[in-house]
């Protein structure tokens, strides 16, 4: 379903018209590419889909660009978390929707989200292996 | 690292356990690519985490570098009935 999304996508990118600048059509598939990760059925109960996707909506409003939203999370602050390995800060950043997660969950979450990642990369290489011979 | 779990063990609040922890962190090893260290059974969890980071940070990279290269593949070329054939065989 990630492959089918995301060939739909470059589809209706292809079919444009006027045709899109070079560095516009990069991002419109960067885009669809993560939006086809946060589709795909198995990760759409996932917190990292859900995060993405709204991140990813938020960036599609052009007028909201300068607003400044701020969200009043009641999660434990980031600087009282010794139980944790440092590099777990880090980790939080990369994962969508990292931030709020406890510990374990994170872990998970990671697991997850590079493994749908990953399926994503073969996917685009896949195509412009085979558009490119 | 020594230290931070010999304070999660005094924690009695936490209901996740050291052991539950140690297992998601060997799961997330085993999922990483083989160069980065999957058959090392002696690598801390701080090492699993780091490469973890290095390869998500791979990985975001080569999404850039293929959607640019997509792109100018879609500049190009027009679609072209063998294309088309190759999109409808990836899809069975």
């Amino acid at each position: 379903m990630q492959a089918l999304h995301f060939l739909q996508a470059l589809a209706r990118i292809a079919r444009a018209a006027p045709k899109p600048a070079h560095s516009a059509r990069t991002r419109q598939i960067r885009h669809a590419a993560y939006a086809s990760m946060a589709h795909s059925s198995r990760s759409s109960r996932r917190t990292w889909s859900r995060a993405l996707l709204h991140r990813l909506r938020q960036r599609q409003r052009p007028g909201r660009l300068l607003t400044v939203r701020r969200r009043v999370r009641i999660v434990t602050p980031i600087t009282s978390r010794p139980e944790e390995p440092a590099r777990a800060e880090t980790l939080r950043q990369l994962v969508p929707g990292g931030r709020g997660m406890e510990y374990c969950n994170l872990l998970e979450e990671t697991a997850d989200y590079v493994q749908c990642l990953r399926a994503q990369v073969q996917l685009m290489q896949t195509l412009l292996d085979a558009f490119s011979s | 690292m020594s230290s931070w779990r010999s304070r999660s063990r005094q924690s009695n609040s936490s209901r996740i356990s050291e052991e539950q922890i140690n297992d998601l962190v060997s799961k997330l090893q085993m999922i990483l690519p083989e160069t980065r260290i999957r058959n090392n059974d002696r690598v801390s969890s701080a090492r699993v985490l780091q490469e973890t980071c290095n390869y998500i940070k791979s990985l975001h990279r080569e999404v850039d570098d293929l959607s640019e290269r997509l792109a100018e593949l879609l500049e190009t070329t027009d679609m072209t009935s063998s294309q088309a054939a190759i999109i409808r065989s990836l899809l069975m």
